[in-house]
């Protein structure tokens, strides 16, 4: 039953990774990462892990995604166009990756190939246990987190913001002249 | 039958050689950037497999810390793609290169 | 383990039946009679008594209307965009308690579909998830308005979950357990939440007509401006399956509202029977009466109040909703750690 289980959603997040990397319209990237995350918090939840998988799909399928598909349709970006000369650049890239990943699969399997799990028990599960490692072990990391996304909301508004006048000129004439010089105008969505 | 927290660990290297050609391969920014969240949650992943194996919360917890270290440079990062896109109109990398050799 | 899971698929069966069959169809029924009783007209009167086979015809129109599909639309995402609205409609109900925990034949029963410890962080990721089909929805017709009615919807909905789930994770503190049964123990225990956390309860209320896109916040498929906002291109069943998931939603969230808030599934003052199949009774007609009372809310606000603009919809959720919330958390746990709650 866990192996059936197992098995579905692994298939699933390997095939829907491939699609994240493979398809030329980002949109369809970002749903099919979405079919990964939503596979790997089901894994978590095999793991033993029901909050963390509750949380992966809150914070990062709930909201981070959310926040790439509304980037996509701000600017909206299109299709990727491959030029000529990336057929071949692409090769040592992919051969770089598929030996990374090798070698990591090779010492996971030599490591642990015949250990036992232990049965998960309700206490390992239970939210008491994970809450009790968060605030005590934890208290100055999770603080520091706290920061840290205070740092990134402040980050982002002023990234984000329309530029002052004067705040933004552009580096040189466009090369393509596409929409002439005229400093690009937003229009609110 | 349990599922040995090998088999686990194979899955995370393996998204985590897919985000890594995804992420060297392409020239579209955002794509680049999803490869880049494929490959932390491989990291996730691998995490709450070992966390699983040596019964410990320690996995679950920096879990927790990567999701939200990823949701604060998810943020910025867009953040700084909207800005290159103002001034560039485009997102393709293999156009922003005025770092470059 | 058989056994155990026999009850869920009857439970989940059980409770898609009530969803879909009872609770859309007569949503419908009340909106349209409750609207004409608001704008001082008699309504649909001419299907049956008092105009009740009206979702009937409604339905069978649905089946029956031709179905078109634009032919510059985005085809695989234009199709999965009603079902992706379905999808978190119909599942986030099942950490919802409908009963008592009962012992029914030497096994524990506990009347929710799936009562995990994680009960509501499992229904606010659930619920994160309906923002989708929206998004989708705009971006596969292919077309102005439904886009910017699909971003506007996106941004509304991400923005005024932060208040909801801080008021929700405020109405957990004094209880300190996500689980739902144990919330609606400790309100049969000391008091209706609502009292001391009538703050939490406003702000809820309000983030809960923004997060089903209801007026005064349907901006995202505002009639009368964005033509039909995001679901403009969309017509006969998967117009329906669009509604369908509002109507579910607005119930959905109603629910969590009275088990947050109102006691659930009790009943003041009258104590649960014994028998397994008088304390679903109980506790469905508990629950389902005070949902109901929320759904009436719902109603009588989208027909009394006017719309808020896109500027003012935002404003609302980041400057005045999340401080409040904010404040209802703090006060909250203040009077937890003193004891009070």
């Amino acid at each position: 039953m866990e192996l059936a289980v197992f098995a579905l959603f692994a298939l699933l997040a390997l095939a829907s990774a491939l699609v994240v990397v493979t398809h030329r319209n980002p949109v369809y990237s970002t749903m099919s990462l979405v079919i990964t995350l939503v596979s790997l918090a089901v894994l978590f939840v095999l793991l033993g892990a029901p909050f963390i998988a509750a949380l992966q799909v809150l914070i990062y399928t709930g909201a981070i995604l959310v926040l790439f598909l509304f980037v996509i349709m701000l600017l909206n970006i299109g299709r990727e166009e491959t030029g000529p000369s990336s057929k071949l650049s692409k090769v040592p890239a992919l051969a770089a990756a598929l030996i990374f990943g090798g070698m990591v699969a090779l010492f996971s399997w030599r490591a642990f190939r015949d250990d036992a799990l232990a049965p998960l028990t309700e206490e390992f599960v239970s939210l008491k246990a994970l809450a009790g490692a968060l605030f005590d072990r934890y208290l100055l990391v999770f603080e520091l987190v706290g920061l840290l996304l205070l740092v990134a909301v402040i980050a982002a508004t002023v990234l984000a913001r329309r530029p002052r006048p004067g705040e933004m000129e552009p580096l040189e004439p466009r090369p393509e002249g596409e929409a002439g010089n005229a400093p690009h105008r937003e229009t609110a969505p | 039958m349990t599922v040995p927290v090998s088999w686990y660990l194979l899955l995370a290297a393996a998204l985590f050689a897919i985000g890594a050609a995804g992420a060297l391969t392409r020239r579209n920014g955002i794509t680049i950037f999803l490869s880049i969240e494929l490959m932390l949650n491989s990291a996730n992943l691998t995490l709450v497999a070992y966390s699983r194996l040596l019964e410990q919360h320690t996995g679950q917890l920096v879990v927790f810390f990567v999701l939200a270290v990823a949701a604060a440079e998810a943020a910025v990062g867009l953040a700084l793609f909207i800005a290159v896109y103002r001034h560039r109109r485009t997102i393709d990398l293999n156009r922003i290169n005025l770092l470059r050799w | 383990m058989g056994y155990a899971l026999g009850i869920t698929a009857a439970e989940f069966a059980v409770m898609l039946g009530l969803l879909m069959g009872l609770i859309a169809p007569v949503m419908v029924w009340v909106e349209r009679r409750m609207c004409a009783m608001i704008q001082d007209r008699p309504g649909p009167n001419r299907l049956g008594p008092f105009g009740l086979f009206q979702p009937l015809a409604d339905v069978f129109k649905f089946f029956f209307k031709e179905d078109l599909t634009p032919a510059a639309v985005d085809r695989p995402l234009y199709l999965i965009a009603p079902a992706l609205a379905l999808l978190p409609a119909l599942t986030t109900f099942v950490v919802i308690p409908f009963g008592p925990p009962l012992e029914v034949a030497g096994r524990e029963v506990d009347f929710t579909v799936a009562g995990t410890e994680a009960g509501v962080l499992l229904f606010l990721a659930l619920a994160s998830l309906g923002v989708y089909s929206l998004v989708v929805a705009g971006y596969a017709s292919n077309n102005k308005f439904s886009l910017l009615g699909g971003i506007r919807a996106s941004a509304q909905m991400i923005s005024y979950e932060l208040a909801l789930t801080l008021t929700v994770l405020a109405a957990l503190l004094p209880v300190g357990s996500f689980n739902l049964q144990e919330i609606v123990a400790w309100q049969r225990e000391h008091v209706w939440m609502a009292a001391p956390q009538a703050l939490g309860f406003l702000v809820f209320l309000v983030a809960a007509f923004a997060e089903t896109n209801r007026l005064p916040f349907d901006l995202p498929e505002a009639e009368s401006e964005l033509v039909a906002g995001f679901h403009t291109e969309y017509s006969a069943f998967r117009f329906a399956s669009f509604f369908t998931a509002e109507y579910v939603n607005m119930a959905t969230l109603s629910a969590l509202g009275v088990t947050l808030y109102f006691g659930g599934w009790s009943i003041p003052f009258v104590d649960p029977p014994e028998t397994w199949w008088l304390a679903a009774l109980y506790g469905v007609v508990g629950l389902f009466s005070k949902v109901a009372l929320f759904l009436f809310l719902f109603v009588w606000v989208r027909w009394s109040f006017p719309r808020f603009r896109y500027d003012q919809l935002m404003r609302l959720g980041w400057k005045v909703l999340l401080p409040l919330a904010l404040v209802n958390v703090i006060g909250v746990a203040a009077a937890t750690l003193a004891g009070w709650l």
